[in-house]
C-alpha cells in the first residue's frame, strides 16, 4: 500500500474525532468464585458496576463509557467458571505503574484461556473453524452489502474474494488439519535408535491479527483460519477505514466463536498503538510498509515473531512475443479488479514501444468489453475506499499522459480504468504503490533492461511476466526477487492454498495460506524422548574424556557424507 | 582499519566484474556520515545480484571449503577455544567441529533435493499450468554470533545461509578474542571474498553494521540485545532469527533412576562450564527427590571431574571477568550444597549445586550461564508445570521420569523452544530436529533443512500458458451468476468427509 499515511492507509480524518465504537458485553451471572478474576479482567474496561455486582445483567450496548473499543468476550455462566486458570503467566510484562493499558485485561483473559489448554484439542479447533464457515454462510448477504457500501465492490468480486476463497482456505484446513497437527517423526542417529525424535506443532498462544480495508473479510479471515487451526487464541483488529465491514465483523463474528478465546477489537491509530503495547505471542499484520515498521518495532519490545503482508509496486513485463489480446484481458482484469485496490495487482507494465502500440488498443477493447463504454455505469467496477485515497490517486493521474480513461468523480470516489503512457521512472506514480485503477506503461528496450529496472527497485509482492516463450518467463523468474510470481496471468497464484503467499524485503516477511498459515501460527518444537536406562550408551560422552571415548561418539553420531564427498 | 572489517580483497580479475548494480533493492544508507560498512554491504549485494551464488555447484564448493577450514584449522580451533574458555579439547572437538561437520554433511547430502522446486496441488482450472515453490535466496545475510560456542554458533547458520545461495557477513563475538581473531584471519581464505566477509568489533561496530539494510539477520545472544537487533531490523523490514537464552527448567519426578538422572543433568549443566544456552538451568523436584539427588550429583561430579575439579583438564573456565563476577554474586542465593569454590585469577567456579533457593532469589531472575545448579522444591508435577508456565518461555524444557505419562504431561502442558525427555542437550545434536526458541528464548528455527529453509524465501510461483483464454472467460466482467457458478465449480476446494459446511 502507498506509503506516507497512517494505519493501513487510514485517512486520519476518518478516525479523528470519531469515538471508537463500544460493544458492551452481555456479562451474565459470573460465578461467585470467579469474581476476583473477573474483576481483573473487567477492570480494563472500567466497568466497576459489573465487578461490584456479579449477578448484574448488563444490557447489550447499555452505556458508552468504555474508551477502548474492545468487543469484550462475553462470559456465559458455564464458560466463566472454568476459564481463567492462570494469571497471565508466560512473561506478561505490561501494566506497570502509570496508566493501565486498556487492552491488558482482554489480553490476559485470552492468555488464561490459552494456558488452560482448551484451544489445543483438534475437535475444539474444528468446531471453531466450522463456526467460521457458518459465519460466512449466514452473513453472506451482509458481507456483500457491507463491501458494496465500503468499496462499491461488485457482488461477484465480493463473493469470489471475500467468501469463496475464504471457504476454500477453510475446507483445505478442515480436510488436512488432523494430518498437519500430527507429530512429525524425524531421522535419528545411530546412538538414538531407541529414542523418539519428533517435531510437535505447538500453538504460540495469543495472536494479534491486524487487517486492512481492501479485502476487509478475506484479509482477517484467512489468517484467522490458520491461527485457530494451530490452536491459538486470537484478537482480530479489522480496519476502521472499511467502516461497514468493521461494524459487521465486530457485531456478528463474536457470536460464532468462543468468546473466551477470540475477540474483535476496533479502533484507529490510537487504539492500535495501545493494543500493540501488550505482549502477544504472534502478530500478523497486513498493511503498508511504514506501518509494518511500526508494528515490527513494537513486536521487538516483546520479542514477538511477526508476519508482515505489505504491498509493493508489482512489475508486469510483457515480451514482444505474446498474444496481445489475452495479455490485455488478463492484465486489465488484475489491475481493475476491486478498482485496483489489490496488493498483488500488476502496478505497472514494462514493455517495448512497439508492444505498447499493440497493447493500447487491446487494453481499450478489454476495458470496453469488461465495463462497457462508460465504466461509471457498470455495476462491476468498484469505487475508491476514502476521500483521502481518492485525492491521492487523482493527483497521480498527472504523471505521464492519459491514453485510456482518466475520468474522475469526487462525489462517488470514482476513477475510471486508466492507462498512462510516456511515464518516466521519477514521476510520482512510479514512487509509490498505486493501489487504484491506474496502469502506467514504462518503456524498456528489452528483457534485460526490464529485469534491471525491477532489480533496481524495492522487492515487490509479485512479479508478472508475459511471453509465449517459456524461456523468457523463466529468465524473469530466475533473475528477479519477489514475494510471488505468476507467468502469463495476474493474481491467480494467490488463489491456490497450496502455494505460500508472502512478501520479501519491502513487500513483507513470512508466508501464509493453507498449510503455510498453520505452520506460521505453530511453533515447531523439536522434541527428543529418551529412555531412563541404557546409561552405558551415554558413558562415552562423560568426563574424564579420552580419545577412545571420542572415537565412539564420532562413530555413533556422525552424519556421513554420501557420494564423492571429499570431506571424509 | 578502524571498522574492524576484514574487507574482501578484490583481485584484479574479480574487481573488474564485481559491482554490477549500485546496491539496488532499496539500500537506504549513506546519508550524511557514511556508514563504515556501506561499501562492504553493497559490494556483497552486487555479487548477489550478479547471480553467482545461485548455482548448486557454487554453493557446494563453498560448503566444502568450510569443511576444509574445519579440517585444516582443527588444532587452532582447539587452542583458541581452550584459551578463551578453557574448553576441554574433547568438548571443543565435539561441539565446535564434529557437530558442525554433521551439519555440513547433512547439507551436502541433501542440498540438491532441498533446492528443487516443490510442485504443489492445483485446482481443476489450473491443470494445464505449473504451480511450484521456488527456494530463492534472500540476498545479503548478517550472522551475529556469541562467544560460548564461538565456532559452532556462526558456522552452523553459515552453512544454511550458503546452502540457500546468499552472500553473508559473519560477525563473531569480540568476547572470545582468540577465536574471533582466528575466524577473521583464516576463514576469508577459504571462501569467495566477493560474497562472504568477516566483520569484527564490539557494540559500536555492531550498531553501525546494523544500520545497513540486510535481507536476513541471524542473531544468537541475549534477549536484551535481541530486542535491539530486531528493532534495527524493523527499520528495513528485515526478517530475523533470534536464538536467545532462557532459564531452562529441568523437572525430575519421584519415579526415576536417580544415578542416571544425576549424571545426565550434571553433564548438561557442567559441559563448557555451564556456558550453554540449552543447559538445564535449574532443577524442579520434591524435597524427597532432592535428598536422593544430592549424593548422586556429588558422585557424578566426582566421577566426572575428580575430587578437585579445578585440576581436571575436562572442566572449563568462565569466559570473562565480568561474567565471573556476575556468577560469583549468584552463589549467594540459597545455600551451597556441593562445590561453591571460586578462583578469580583463573575465572574458575567449581561445579556447584544450590539448595534452599527461593523463586525471588537473584539466581532465579536471570539465565545462569555458568556451572551452578539451583534446586527449586515443588510438591508435585502440577506445581512444577505451573511454575514453568508462570515464567518466560525457555529455550528447552527437560523432564525426567520413568513414567512416560509424566514426561508427556510436561511436554504437553508447557511451551518452550525444544524439549528433551530423560536427558539434557541431546535434542540439539540431531540436524533433523528444528532448533529455536519461543517468546523470550527467541524466534525462528535452524539446523539441517530448517537452516536452509530459514535462509530461503519460499516463493509461490504459477506459470500459465498464453492461450486457453476461454478458460478465463468466466472471471471477467460483465459478471453474472452463471459465470460465478463456473468459477466456483472450477476452483472450489471441497470439504471431505462429514464436513457440514457444504
Amino acid at each position: 500500500m502507498p506509503s506516507g499515511f497512517s494505519w493501513n492507509g487510514a485517512s486520519s480524518d476518518v478516525w479523528r474525532g470519531r469515538r471508537p465504537r463500544v460493544r458492551w458485553p452481555r456479562v451474565r451471572q459470573a460465578a461467585k468464585g470467579q469474581g476476583r478474576k473477573l474483576a481483573a479482567i473487567l477492570l480494563a474496561g472500567k466497568r466497576e458496576a459489573v465487578v461490584d455486582n456479579h449477578h448484574a445483567t448488563i444490557p447489550h450496548r447499555a452505556c458508552g463509557s468504555m474508551e477502548t473499543g474492545a468487543v469484550f468476550p462475553q462470559l456465559p455462566e458455564s464458560e466463566a467458571r472454568r476459564a481463567p486458570e492462570g494469571d497471565g503467566g508466560n512473561g506478561s510484562v505490561d501494566g506497570d505503574a502509570t496508566s493501565r493499558n486498556p487492552f491488558e485485561g482482554l489480553v490476559s483473559h485470552l492468555r488464561a484461556s490459552w494456558l488452560s489448554g482448551k484451544t489445543r484439542p483438534m475437535e475444539y479447533r474444528m468446531a471453531q473453524l466450522k463456526a467460521l464457515g457458518h459465519f460466512l454462510d449466514d452473513k453472506k448477504q451482509q458481507i456483500l452489502e457491507a463491501t458494496a457500501s465500503d468499496l462499491g465492490k461488485a457482488p461477484f468480486e465480493a463473493e469470489l474474494s471475500e467468501i469463496l476463497l475464504c471457504k476454500n482456505e477453510l475446507h483445505e484446513t478442515l480436510n488436512n488439519l488432523s494430518c498437519w497437527m500430527k507429530d512429525e517423526q524425524v531421522d535419528r542417529t545411530l546412538a538414538m535408535q531407541l529414542d523418539s525424535a519428533f517435531i510437535r506443532k505447538d500453538p504460540y498462544g495469543v495472536v494479534l491479527i491486524i487487517a486492512p480495508w481492501n479485502y476487509p473479510i478475506h484479509l482477517f479471515l484467512v489468517p484467522l483460519v490458520g491461527a485457530i487451526a494451530a490452536g491459538n487464541c486470537v484478537i482480530v483488529k479489522p480496519s476502521e477505514v472499511s467502516k461497514k465491514t468493521e461494524r459487521l465483523v465486530a457485531e456478528a463474528l463474536p457470536d460464532y466463536l468462543d468468546k473466551d478465546c477470540f475477540a474483535v477489537v476496533t479502533g484507529g491509530v490510537q487504539e492500535t498503538t495501545r493494543l500493540l503495547e501488550n505482549k502477544f505471542d504472534y502478530i500478523f499484520f497486513t498493511g503498508s510498509p511504514p506501518v509494518g515498521r511500526v508494528v515490527m518495532t513494537a513486536a521487538a519490545k516483546h520479542l514477538t515473531p511477526v508476519t508482515l503482508e505489505l504491498g509493493g509496486k508489482n512489475p508486469c513485463y510483457v515480451s514482444d512475443t505474446c498474444d496481445v489480446t489475452n495479455v490485455a484481458r488478463r492484465v486489465a482484469w488484475g489491475r481493475f479488479f476491486n478498482a485496483g485496490q489489490t496488493c498483488i495487482a500488476p502496478d505497472y507494465l514494462l514493455c517495448t514501444i512497439e508492444m505498447q502500440e499493440k497493447l493500447l488498443p487491446a487494453l481499450r477493447k478489454a476495458i470496453d468489453d469488461f465495463y462497457g463504454p462508460n465504466p461509471r455505469e457498470s455495476p462491476d467496477f468498484g469505487r475508491i475506499v476514502s476521500d483521502k485515497q481518492f485525492q491521492r490517486l487523482r493527483a497521480l493521474l498527472g504523471s505521464g499522459r492519459v491514453a485510456i480513461g482518466g475520468q474522475t468523480d469526487e462525489a462517488e470516489r470514482y476513477i475510471a480504468p486508466t492507462v498512462l503512457v510516456d511515464v518516466q521512472p521519477l514521476d510520482p506514480i512510479m514512487q509509490e504503490e498505486i493501489f487504484g485503477p491506474i496502469l502506467p506503461i514504462m518503456i524498456i528496450t528489452n528483457m534485460d533492461e526490464a529485469i534491471d529496472f525491477i532489480n533496481s527497485r524495492e522487492r515487490p509482492l509479485a512479479v508478472y511476466a508475459f511471453s509465449s516463450d517459456d524461456k523468457v518467463v523463466n529468465q524473469v523468474l530466475e533473475r528477479t526477487s519477489s514475494g510471488g510470481f505468476c507467468g502469463n496471468d495476474t493474481l491467480m497464484h494467490v488463489t491456490l492454498p497450496s502455494l505460500p503467499f508472502g512478501g520479501i524485503g519491502n513487500s513483507g516477511l513470512g508466508t501464509h495460506h493453507g498449510k503455510f498459515s498453520f505452520d506460521t501460527f505453530s511453533h515447531h518444537r523439536g522434541c527428543l524422548k529418551r529412555g531412563m536406562g541404557w546409561e552405558c550408551l551415554n558413558a562415552p560422552r562423560y568426563p574424564p574424556y579420552s580419545q577412545q571415548k571420542f572415537g565412539v561418539i564420532r562413530a555413533m553420531s556422525k552424519v556421513r557424507c554420501k557420494n564423492d564427498c571429499t570431506l571424509l
